[in-house]
């Protein structure tokens, strides 16, 4: 009986003795939310690495995990716009309701660039707020990290203390990286490339690279052959170091520019999960860093 | 908080043997004790972390104070318009359109007019109202100038544990595709059974109760009371309610490639003197009685590693069953006792082969069933509700979407809705939308 007893018991209570569930909209947030969280938290990520932030669907399961998430961890700057609301209004989950403690926009505590000076669709899915791709700058990591670990102590007090040590932890060796990054990939600075979508310009301006053209005529577009052969003309003119594209990005329309423009398609992971090198924050950056260097030769 | 703390005493009451009162006793005092100590860690912790939270807003909003709206206008809601138009050609008149053997109302579930002709012009406005509710309203122009109501409604955000409770004049979530905007439909018309069994689809004034199942399975539980404005109902006068539905869904996905949901939904009304509007019967038809629908509802989609942007497919599908008893009013003299026994189904997929590009084909079938009447009445009598007719239609669709915001489609469709007759039809359909971006429900 007692043993009985003792089994419902944990199934009951085990999930939520991990205190904080954490739904995040992107793999990097959700890795963030694991590095400050560590077993403290359970952490359910809605997209992956292979698929388009933009395009995902406020499908069955992500509605389910809304519903009984503590804390939804998103971009913001409507990057989310087609899916996170209806999340958001179907959950029946007031915690996660805009303006709540439980949902954090991490680009609220960064400075978004590109913003655009028309709001007009004839420019393409432009975003009012600016280029929501905050994740590929290392600083903006590290904002993101201040703000997310407090937000987290906040909901979760019991572990405050815990989150805010391992933020500690994690941001010493974050910068550390930073600094390795920078120096590693100083030869980068300047190697001017062609990218498919305007998601990889705060890595480009971090690393000081030039971007020279997107292959999507405006953004959120899928590329044309007119566009593709204008790019090839301009690239003609002023050659390019590479056409990179994130990894969820299709590879035909990269491919077929790289191989006329006779410069290399290089793939990158965009985020967490991307490659199998990209397992972690750390490990995305570090890969990123490596497909690009061969570039600069 | 309070459940880990209850969790954890159980479980420590549970493994532990109980060594009778004074174990439990010092037990409480230490929880009573963590308990104390916990809030005023939480209230130390709550004002330090908001301040650092502040801190790190207030620099970032300096940076971005230029770029806000001010003004009066800064709380406008979300604003969005659709603009359709068809131009259709079709072999029999859609003004005589109707489906044999059922007996839905004349008005919005023929084929597209023929020639060019607008479609309905939607105006979708949303908002947070305040931290506990949001509301939306979708009017629709129609091409005949008027203007509907399609939805008016609120929701709650704040009721917690699950549930939501929406009220005003909204899309019942009853099946699939009842609660999706006509311009998000994949093809430009209703399947069959939506218009046979819902006069196109139900949208009652009323309140709904959603419930949403805690669980990584997605579960929903809901119910609706109306006043069963439209068909099947009647419109009623009368106090209380005149429609109530019962669905319930459940969904997930396989993999990271696919997503499905399927659902079982109900809906009972009690029709009063319902028209049958049929031009061939010998006199004018009525029906009073109970009438009761059940839907079995799935879809399924599919995308390479779950992105959908060059390739992806979707099948759904819907099976309605309908039974219907009470009287039957010929001629306002002659009244007789009717029931019904009918169904419907359809099937449909659709295929994005490469970006913007899609093709979709999609059977309708209804089943006549059994139809029987106290007064004699013969199919002669009455063809529209008596002929025992099964209701054939094939549909294929090809469309490009050149961006999110717009579509253009050709459908075809060999519709043998009429007893003896085939409806060729072909339409070209354009769908834009401009403003706010919406989302779109699964």
């Amino acid at each position: 009986m007692r043993i009985v007893l003792t089994t419902v018991l944990f199934a009951i209570c085990s999930p939520a003795l991990a205190a904080l569930n954490v739904l995040a909209c992107e793999p990097e947030w959700g890795a963030l939310a694991k590095e400050i969280g560590g077993d403290r938290v359970t952490v359910y990520t809605a997209t992956t690495a292979l698929q388009d932030p933009h395009r995902i669907e406020a499908r069955p399961s992500l509605i389910a995990r809304a519903r009984s998430a503590d804390l939804m961890v998103c971009t913001g700057a409507e990057l989310e716009i087609g899916w996170a609301p209806l999340l958001q209004t179907q959950s029946g989950n007031p915690k996660i309701q805009v303006a709540q403690p439980g949902y954090f926009e991490a680009a609220s505590v960064v400075s978004l660039i590109e913003k655009p000076m028309r709001f007009d669709r004839s420019l393409g899915d432009v975003h009012p707020a600016g280029n929501p791709h905050i994740h590929l700058d290392p600083r903006n990591i590290e904002r993101v990290a201040s703000a997310l670990s407090e937000r987290m102590a906040m909901l979760d007090h019991a572990e405050a203390a815990s989150y805010r040590e391992r933020t500690k932890a994690f941001l010493q060796r974050w910068r550390e990286a930073t600094g390795r990054w920078e120096k590693q990939a100083a030869s980068l600075k300047g190697t001017p490339i062609v990218v498919y979508h305007k998601n990889l310009t705060y890595f480009v301006n971090w690393i000081g690279m030039r971007e020279v053209g997107a292959l999507e005529p405006k953004p959120g577009l899928p590329p044309s052959t007119a566009h593709l052969s204008e790019l090839l003309d301009q690239l003609k003119r002023e050659p390019a170091k590479a056409v990179v594209r994130a990894a969820y990005n299709e590879p035909r329309a990269a491919e077929w520019l790289a191989e006329r423009a006779k410069v290399p398609a290089v793939m990158l992971p965009f985020t967490v999960g991307g490659t199998d090198r990209a397992k972690d924050l750390f490990g995305l950056y570090d890969d990123t860093i490596e497909r690009l260097l061969p570039v600069a030769k | 908080m309070f459940r880990n703390t209850w969790c954890a005493m159980a479980l420590a009451v549970a493994v532990v043997p109980a060594y009778g009162q004074d174990v439990r006793e010092e037990l409480r005092q230490l929880q009573q004790r963590i308990q104390q100590l916990e809030k005023r860690l939480q209230e130390t912790e709550l004002k330090a972390g908001k301040a650092q939270e502040d801190a790190a807003r207030a620099e970032n909003t300096a940076a971005q104070a230029s770029a806000r709206p001010a003004g009066e206008n800064a709380f406008n809601p979300a604003v969005s318009l659709i603009l359709q138009g068809t131009a259709a050609r079709s072999s029999l008149d859609p003004n005589t359109y109707r489906i044999t053997g059922f007996a839905p109302p004349t008005g919005e579930i023929g084929p597209a007019r023929r020639g060019f002709s607008l479609g309905e012009s939607e105006l979708v406005i949303t908002s947070n109202i305040d931290p506990y509710f949001r509301g939306q309203l979708v009017a629709s122009f129609t091409p005949e100038d008027t203007v509907e109501v399609e939805e008016a409604f609120f929701q709650t955000l704040g009721l917690g544990k699950g549930f939501t409770i929406k009220g005003g004049r909204f899309l019942s979530s009853i099946g699939y595709q009842n609660q999706i905007h006509q311009h998000a439909w994949d093809f430009q018309d209703a399947p069959l059974a939506y218009k046979a069994f819902l006069g196109g689809r139900l949208n009652d004034d009323g309140v709904q109760l959603r419930w949403i199942a805690p669980t990584d399975l997605f579960l929903e539980l809901g119910t609706e009371l109306g006043r069963g404005r439209t068909f099947p109902g009647t419109e009623p006068n009368k106090n209380g309610t005149g429609l109530w539905t019962a669905f319930a869904h459940v969904g997930g996905d396989i993999g990271t490639s696919t997503a499905w949901r399927t659902g079982l939904s109900y809906v009972r009304t009690s029709p009063q003197d319902r028209a049958v509007p049929d031009m061939d019967a010998l006199g004018t038809q009525s029906f009073t009685g109970r009438s009761n629908l059940w839907i079995a509802d799935f879809i399924l989609k599919w995308a390479p590693g779950g992105n959908p942007t060059v390739t992806n497919f979707k099948l759904q599908g819907e099976y309605f069953r309908r039974k219907e008893s009470g009287e039957l009013d010929f001629n306002n003299v002659a009244f007789g006792d009717y029931s019904s026994r009918q169904s419907g189904w359809y099937l449909q997929g659709i295929y994005q082969f490469m970006p913007q590009w899609r093709v979709g084909y999609r059977y309708d079938q209804l089943s006549h069933g059994t139809v029987s009447n106290g007064l004699g009445l013969t199919a002669a009598d009455s063809p529209l509700l008596l002929t025992d007719y099964n209701p054939k239609r094939n549909t294929l669709m090809v469309d490009w979407s050149p961006s999110e915001f717009s579509r253009i489609r050709l459908q075809l469709a060999s519709d043998k809705s009429r007893f003896g007759m085939t409806d060729n039809q072909v339409l070209l359909q354009y769908i834009y939308s401009l403003g706010a971006h919406g989302a779109h429900t699964f």
